[in-house]
């Protein structure tokens, strides 16, 4: 019997760890109250923020389909356009982009927060650059890195920067200059490991005019580096940031004349890093083309915030309106069931942001109409025991057999309604996926609450005492 | 209480069968209106700042565009939503300068897709509908694998399938007439909703359903009528409570939930409600009025 008092405990403690989780505003006031009044210094709940779809933040997403009827690899070809498309959106500066694999030639993007929609589109599809690059003469490199410094202060002051002479200039790379030798000579790039020191090293392979190219300027620029830019930027992250970008000036040195257009790039790199690098090489000497979106989803922010709002006042709604049907239908029982829903809801809201579930507006459909669902285990259960009180059993005799005989039935509806879920998991669009994740979710975790929780308070709040008042039941 | 359901039987066949064949003349005559998801095209959210402009203006102005026909809905006090083909990023700029020419507004939403991802999207919904169907019918087949007398197992199963499509059928109708008059679309949410109802009603015929056979166990096998009519006063309580339980969050989101859930939870809400009809007036009544076909038979 005792046992049942501390499972009470864990509950009420279960309880409020996802209550304040769900929605710490309200903790983190009080903390901020009895700090200012009491001068503590109480730390404030984990404010972690809920993960919200498109729709509801405002953003564009976009698909692709890319052309690999030229391509034989296709699996690294989608790869290294993944790759090339991550590069190009990180540049764009949005929060969270997102560039996934969809199928066999699908690809999307997802910006949230954007605002020029065409810019991106634009620079999106363009088919990625692969250019090599010689180093400067110092002489040329300060002219653009005065340029450079020119603008900025420009900037600083706030002035028109368009009026500075030549400042075209500074949009090149201090440091390194084109050469003729781009991507469309480079045949393919492969990992292989040295035969002595076992390092992967990246094999280049360049074609006819390519390895005459290619002997001339290592030719020009024998103990110099060679640098290797796609789209602009160099192809291997040195600074460490995990962004390839203006300041990833690796390059490497050119031993001495090559020619037969066969080069090896040796270094003290990792296996990922190298096959990071040839992906790069390959996408530029084997471009992808993804021209114009397949579709296009663009949701303005108020729209986005209306709707976030107006779906979570539902929400509120129908939870209000269930749990008053069951404390008007149910009475104690129903009132015990209502508190295990409001924890129901506060689990599925942690799990929401725990996980993170990314929460579009059919993913908050889902959730509200599991709201609903949810009680009807606690229907059932409910049913089963008034039948049992009726047929003369004593209460807790009735509260048992209820759960035994309800739960065939629970468990059959439930595992029911997972089927169907799963199933609409297949349609890959991520408006059901949302609806078919966060059912499922409210579905199982509504197992746990309905039937682990509510048989609790059960147990606990109706003791024989309920035997003389059975209006309340 | 303990209502004799299965002697009104004929009404309630009645009933169902009106709505049954309203719907399918109703499917019929003005058939199903695809959302662009299914159909490939360009859809555009737009709500004015000052003054909206009629549709007429809106249309002239739009006519160099060759956008084919313009369908435009007026939305809210000063929405309008405009659906055409397909067009590109630069052409939807162009489009909206347009407009903007014409009253000052501002872009809510953007949709394009393309006719590859709708021909796509409607082989996945068949794919997913199918699957769904035949989920449910193995289901339905698990459940009741060891019932066998008076009423054979796979009359159970046709007999919970019969009220599955009644389920399904009803709501297609109410969208046929309102994608008739109001320009209500059948959309992914939509046709989502309608596969979650599916598994919704099917659970509330089994639970039915299973009363059914826990009584034959205890009482013995005569009189299946009175048998059946004993199961569903049982469950009624329990029917009513659950359908209530799940409408109220639902409505709560077709009233207060925005545009988009809507009409999700239209669809949920007619499927749910003729879902619960079906299982307590039409299944259990069905399976008496088969047994008896079948005596006469002999």
């Amino acid at each position: 019997m005792k046992s049942k008092y501390y499972i009470l405990i864990a509950i009420i403690v279960l309880a409020f760890l996802v209550g304040n989780f769900a929605n710490p505003i309200y903790f983190n006031k009080s903390v901020d109250f009895l700090n200012s009044k009491f001068s503590w210094t109480l730390p404030h709940f984990w404010n972690k923020p809920f993960t919200l779809g498109l729709d509801l933040q405002g953003g564009v997403n976009l698909v692709y389909q890319a052309d690999l009827s030229q391509t034989i690899d296709k699996d690294g070809a989608m790869a290294g356009l993944r790759d090339v498309i991550e590069r190009r959106v990180n540049m764009f500066g949005v929060s969270e982009p997102v560039v996934q694999i969809q199928g066999e030639d699908r690809l999307l993007v997802e910006l949230p927060g954007v605002k020029n929609v065409q810019e991106a589109i634009q620079m999106i599809g363009e088919t990625p650059y692969l250019e090599f690059l010689e180093q400067r003469e110092e002489k040329d490199s300060q002219i653009i890195l005065d340029k450079m410094k020119e603008i900025q202060t420009a900037q600083e002051k706030g002035e028109d920067i368009s009026k500075i002479i030549d400042w075209q200039i500074a949009l090149q790379s201090p440091y390194f200059k084109p050469t003729e030798l781009t991507g469309k000579y480079l045949k393919s790039a492969n990992v292989i490991f040295n035969q002595t020191t076992f390092k992967p090293e990246i094999e280049l392979q360049f074609n006819d005019d390519g390895a005459k190219l290619f002997e001339t300027i290592t030719e020009r620029n024998a103990n110099k580096p060679l640098a290797i830019f796609l789209d602009g930027a160099s192809i291997i992250d040195t600074s460490g940031d995990n962004k390839i970008d203006g300041n990833d000036l690796y390059a490497p040195i050119v031993q001495g004349k090559i020619s037969g257009g066969r080069a090896v790039i040796t270094g003290n790199m990792s296996t990922q890093t190298a096959n990071d690098i040839k992906r790069r090489l390959n996408s530029g000497a084997l471009p992808v083309k993804i021209g114009a979106p397949i579709s296009q989803e663009t949701v303005g922010p108020t729209l986005g915030s209306v709707s976030l709002q107006k779906s979570l006042w539902a929400g509120v709604w129908g939870l209000l309106a269930v749990a008053l049907f069951m404390i008007v239908f149910y009475r104690l029982p129903g009132l015990l069931a209502s508190i295990a829903l409001v924890i129901y809801v506060a689990i599925v809201l942690s799990i929401f942001k725990l996980v993170p579930v990314t929460l579009t507006l059919a993913g908050i459909g889902g959730f509200i109409l599991s709201i609903g669902m949810a009680v009807d285990a606690n229907i059932l259960i409910f049913a089963r025991m008034k039948e049992e009180i009726n047929n003369g059993k004593s209460l807790g005799l009735a509260i048992d057999e209820g759960f035994k005989r309800a739960w065939p039935s629970i468990r059959d509806s439930n595992l029911n309604s997972l089927i169907v879920c799963a199933i609409l998991f297949l349609f890959a669009t991520s408006f059901i996926k949302g609806f078919a994740l966060t059912l499922s979710i409210g579905i199982l975790v509504s197992l746990f609450s309905a039937i682990f929780i509510t048989r609790i308070l059960l147990q606990i709040f109706i003791g024989n005492w309920a035997e003389k008042v059975k209006w309340l039941l | 209480m303990n209502f004799n359901y299965t002697k009104y039987s004929p009404i309630y066949y009645t009933i169902s069968g009106v709505l049954i064949i309203a719907s399918i003349v109703c499917l019929s005559v003005f058939g199903l209106k695809f959302g662009i998801e299914f159909t490939g095209g360009s859809n555009m959210q737009i709500e004015f700042l000052e003054n909206r402009p009629s549709n007429e203006d809106i249309n002239k102005s739009l006519v160099d565009f060759k956008l084919g026909d313009i369908v435009i809905q007026p939305t809210g006090q000063k929405g309008v939503i405009l659906q055409f083909k397909g067009v590109d990023e630069a052409i939807h700029q162009q489009i909206l300068a347009k407009i903007n020419e014409l009253s000052k507004s501002e872009e809510k939403s953007f949709q394009f897709i393309g006719p590859s991802v709708g021909q796509e999207l409607k082989n996945k919904t068949q794919i997913a509908i199918v699957m769904v169907l035949l989920a449910i019918t193995i289901y339905i087949a698990f459940a009741f694998r060891k019932v066998s007398r008076p009423v054979a197992s796979w009359k159970y199963g046709v007999t919970s399938l019969i009220a599955l499509f009644h389920d399904i059928l009803i709501p297609l109708g109410v969208f046929a007439v309102l994608g008739k008059f109001y320009n209500v679309e059948i959309t992914i949410p939509i046709i989502a909703a309608l596969l979650t109802v599916l598994g919704f009603s099917v659970h509330d015929t089994i639970v039915i359903f299973d009363r059914i056979r826990e009584n034959i166990l205890r009482k013995g096998m005569g009189q299946f009528k009175e048998n059946v009519d004993l199961s569903l006063n049982q469950t009624l309580g329990r029917s009513l409570s659950t359908v209530f339980s799940t409408l109220i969050p639902l409505f709560a989101m077709y009233f207060f939930g925005g545009e988009t859930l809507k009409y999700f939870s239209l669809a949920l809400i007619i499927g749910i409600t003729s879902g619960a009809y079906s299982s307590i007036f039409i299944a259990g009544p069905l399976l008496v009025s088969w047994r008896k076909w079948d005596e006469k038979k002999f």
